[in-house]
């Protein structure tokens, strides 16, 4: 047995190729350089493997599934637990959502694409909690512009209306007119003063860049055959692949990261998961994009004698800072709803309407806030429908029969839901790190996790808790559940849940505090970069994808410029 | 459609955009993904009758026998077991091995409760008969504490059945759900935003 090593020396190694990896492939590739992408999953295409438009009737589980955590028909290989990649968890809690394939996550996300706002960068500066960016807004701000104009998200500028100076304006697509339900939510939240504005997501209410429009299935998270929302696959790797400069390698497990006598690193190691062949390939740069903890995970275990604490940690700082949003969620049946008139209200696959942070802190007991995603309408019939109905509101709390199949039909369209997505104040006691006694089947050391919530979050959950009650109150409906109380931190999920990992290897302007400067180049090693949400400084109220895509443009760019430079 | 055509559509589908530069009509569009939707659909159609994977005959026949108490044939639609919902189960349940020992047990404690009661099998028994039992079990703030295992049990099932029946292509078209297919978006109808008073201005 032997490391079979590639003859070719790129000019990149991207390991990943989800939201981040595809926007690096994308910007470097039409900027000429030779990139190669080590993808650990298989290759992966919605025009050819997406379910779009099954009937749940044409699964014998109909629509559940073992092994995929969104159901049988979500465009998703991987999940909260992958067979051979173990990972171990010591204080607190943390669930860890991977993807293995061709596009990451980016096939079967929820496409909210919120750009970060002002504050959400200088937070501590606000609050004096965590740390502010090395960047401001208007640094990534033309990068935002970019990633709308070339993907695409629809939405609406509504800042000098709604007085919500945090919710930057972006270049959008036209929203989709909100669906009956979601009109009935706005109504109620008019009157408790709670702002319910056009949803931002990437999905195509125009033709945009060759790709069609979308046609109103509803089923983005299967993956869009015609290629109407986006992914990466879909839509960053399509111009990489034509520029004839990127070579995809699937199935191809990153070990770490080699380095050479001049501590600069030399390429990426890898295990070929078909055959269980050890490869190097060398690049004179390297991207590690697999996604904020494996990016950790990769660092810390490229150690040698010159890096004993893993490349890039000099400061001890990598896998420190981990954050995921808050969340947790409330249901409610509203009586008005029932016995609706039907038509079809599938829309996007998603929410039309939500709620962005409105809050002010300084009259509030916790810093920061959260979004609302709003949930409801006449969905797809499929495995769960109607469970638990002698629980229901409003129900006769059971029985049988002619009865019992009427009940159900009343129910049908007559809940409604809504999410809560907030901010966790990143602190250093939050972090992942080497478990010394576990490998995966790779051999692969393993992440062991450390993550707990403070007052800080728990006291913004019972605000999400206290809210969307009060919303259903008036809507005339009743909750679905009993708010959880302090001891069950008001129903706050765990971290990791809510799958928007960020912060393992930020950056920050002090080389002592931070692994990243402000171009997601590490400090200690300058051809590494970050292109996940490892480099986030902070959260935000606002889900990560979109300032990931930001964030990797502008590092793709700054690479482009320091390569004609000479200096990478 | 001629056959040329339908299969240009069917390789669109399948195309890997290489370039980001193909553009597709709505129409071009629909009617791939019909094309591609029937060809999956004649590919899955098996006319072999259904083969149990973990239940036995006797307890395919009290599911069925339950799942038309449950969810029964009315003026609107055809009765659960009609849905392939008893099918539909023992699939599910060949799969979430954590249930089998549960749902397994169910049917006996049923079948041992008919038994006590009328000295015969559930699916034995007559209608008034498995309505008797039922009545005990199916409303569970009202079922005397010694019944709660069958409680639970029912719970469990009218879960199931509702899965099996309205997923299903009848339990769908009863429901009126009008979706996953390719259309265009104008927003809720007219009648809609009258029901609930609200609208688009
Ligand atoms: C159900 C769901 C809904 C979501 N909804 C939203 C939303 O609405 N809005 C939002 O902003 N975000 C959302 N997210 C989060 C979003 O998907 C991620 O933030 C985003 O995909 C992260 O991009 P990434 O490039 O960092 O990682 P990923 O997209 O996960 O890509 C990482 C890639 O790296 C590969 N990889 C990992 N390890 C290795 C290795 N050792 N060697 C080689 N390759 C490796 C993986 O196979 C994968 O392809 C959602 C996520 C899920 C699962």
């Amino acid at each position: 047995m032997q490391i079979i090593r590639s003859p070719k020396v790129y000019d990149v190694c991207i390991v990943g190729s989800g939201a981040g990896g595809g926007t690096v492939a994308k910007v470097l590739t039409e900027a000429g350089a030779d990139v190669v992408m080590v993808e650990s999953g298989p290759m992966w295409n919605e025009a050819t493997d997406s379910a779009m438009l099954e009937w749940n009737y044409e699964s014998p589980t109909r629509g559940w599934s073992s092994e995929k955590p969104f159901g049988a028909f979500d465009g998703c290989i991987g999940g909260w637990d992958i067979g051979g990649e173990p990972y171990t968890v010591g204080t607190g809690a943390w669930r860890w959502f991977r993807a293995r394939m061709l596009g990451g996550r980016t096939h079967h996300w929820g496409r909210i694409s919120l750009r970060f706002g002002p504050d959400d960068f200088r937070r501590k500066s606000i609050d004096g909690l965590g740390e502010d960016w090395p960047i401001t807004y208007d640094d990534i701000r033309p990068y935002y512009d970019k990633v709308d104009q070339f993907v695409g998200v629809f939405g609406t500028n509504h800042a000098s209306e709604t007085g919500l100076h945090n919710e930057p304006d972006g270049i959008f697509l036209p929203p989709p007119k909100p669906r009956a339900h979601e009109l009935l939510i706005k109504k109620a939240c008019d009157g408790l003063h709670i702002p319910v504005v056009p949803s931002r997501l990437s999905i195509l209410t125009r033709p945009l860049n060759g790709r069609a429009a979308c046609h109103y299935c509803g089923q983005c998270g299967r993956g869009c055959a015609t290629h109407s929302n986006f992914s990466s696959v879909s839509v960053m790797l399509p111009p990489a692949l034509a520029s004839g400069k990127l070579t995809i390698i699937p199935n191809a497990m990153a070990r770490e990261v080699t380095t050479g006598a001049d501590g600069l690193a030399t390429g990426v190691s890898y295990v070929n998961k078909a055959d269980r062949t050890e490869h190097q390939v060398r690049a004179r740069i390297v991207v590690l994009a697999a996604s904020c903890c494996e990016s950790a995970r990769l660092l810390l275990n490229s150690k040698s004698t010159r890096f004993p604490d893993g490349l890039a940690n000099s400061s001890g700082v990598v896998g420190h800072y981990l954050t995921d949003s808050t969340g947790l969620s409330v249901s409610g049946i509203i009586p008005a709803l029932m016995e609706t008139p039907r038509y079809n209200a599938d829309g996007v696959g998603g929410m039309h309407l939500y709620v962005p942070w409105w809050g002010d802190n300084k009259a509030l007991g916790f810093p920061r806030g959260y979004h609302i995603e709003l949930g409801g309408g006449f969905g797809m019939p499929g495995y769960g429908f109607g469970g638990g109905i002698q629980n229901y509101p409003y129900s006769r709390g059971g029985g049988y029969g002619a009865d019992l199949k009427a009940e159900y039909r009343r129910y049908y369209g007559a809940s409604v839901s809504f999410s809560g997505r907030g901010e966790q104040v990143a602190r250093e006691d939050c972090y992942c790190e080497i478990d010394p006694n576990v490998v995966d089947e790779w051999g692969i050391p393993v992440l062991r996790f450390h993550h707990t919530w403070s007052d800080h979050e728990r006291l913004q959950a019972k605000h999400m808790q206290e809210t969307f009650r009060s919303i259903i109150d008036a809507m005339g409906g009743t909750p679905t559940s009993t708010m959880p109380g302090p001891e069950a931190d008001y129903g706050l999920a765990a971290g990791g849940v809510i799958i928007h990992e960020a912060g393992a290897v930020r950056m920050g302007s002090d080389p002592k505090t931070s692994v990243l400067n402000a171009h997601s180049q590490a400090h200690d090693v300058k051809n590494v970069f970050v292109a996940d949400g490892g480099p986030f400084a902070s959260q935000a109220d606002k889900n990560i994808t979109w300032t990931i895509m930001a964030l990797a443009w502008r590092a793709s760019e700054y690479m482009t410029d320091e390569r004609r430079k000479g200096n990478l | 459609m001629t056959d040329i055509k339908r299969r240009q559509m069917l390789q669109m589908l399948g195309a890997v955009p290489a370039v980001a530069a193909f553009t597709w009509t709505r129409e071009e569009a629909v009617a791939a993904a019909e094309q591609a939707g029937e060809a999956r659909r004649q590919a899955a159609a098996s006319n072999q009758p259904y083969t149990p994977r973990f239940f036995t005959a006797h307890e395919m026949a009290t599911i069925t026998a339950l799942a038309d108490l449950i969810l029964p044939k009315d003026d609107r639609s055809v009765s659960a077991s009609e849905t392939g919902t008893t099918e539909f189960i023992d699939y599910l349940i060949s799969e979430q091995t954590d249930r089998q020992t549960a749902i397994r047990g169910g049917l006996a404690w049923l079948d041992a409760e008919c038994l006590g009661r009328f000295n015969k099998a559930f699916v034995d028994c007559s209608d008034a008969e498995r309505r008797a039992v039922a009545d005990d079990i199916a409303w569970p703030k009202r079922a005397r504490p010694e019944m709660s295992q069958g409680v639970r049990f029912f719970n469990t099932m009218r879960d199931l059945v509702a899965t099996g029946f309205w997923s299903s292509r009848e339990g769908v078209a009863d429901l009126g759900y009008m979706g996953n297919r390719m259309t265009v978006w104008n927003g809720a109808p007219e009648n809609v935003l009258q029901k609930l008073g609200v609208s688009y201005d």
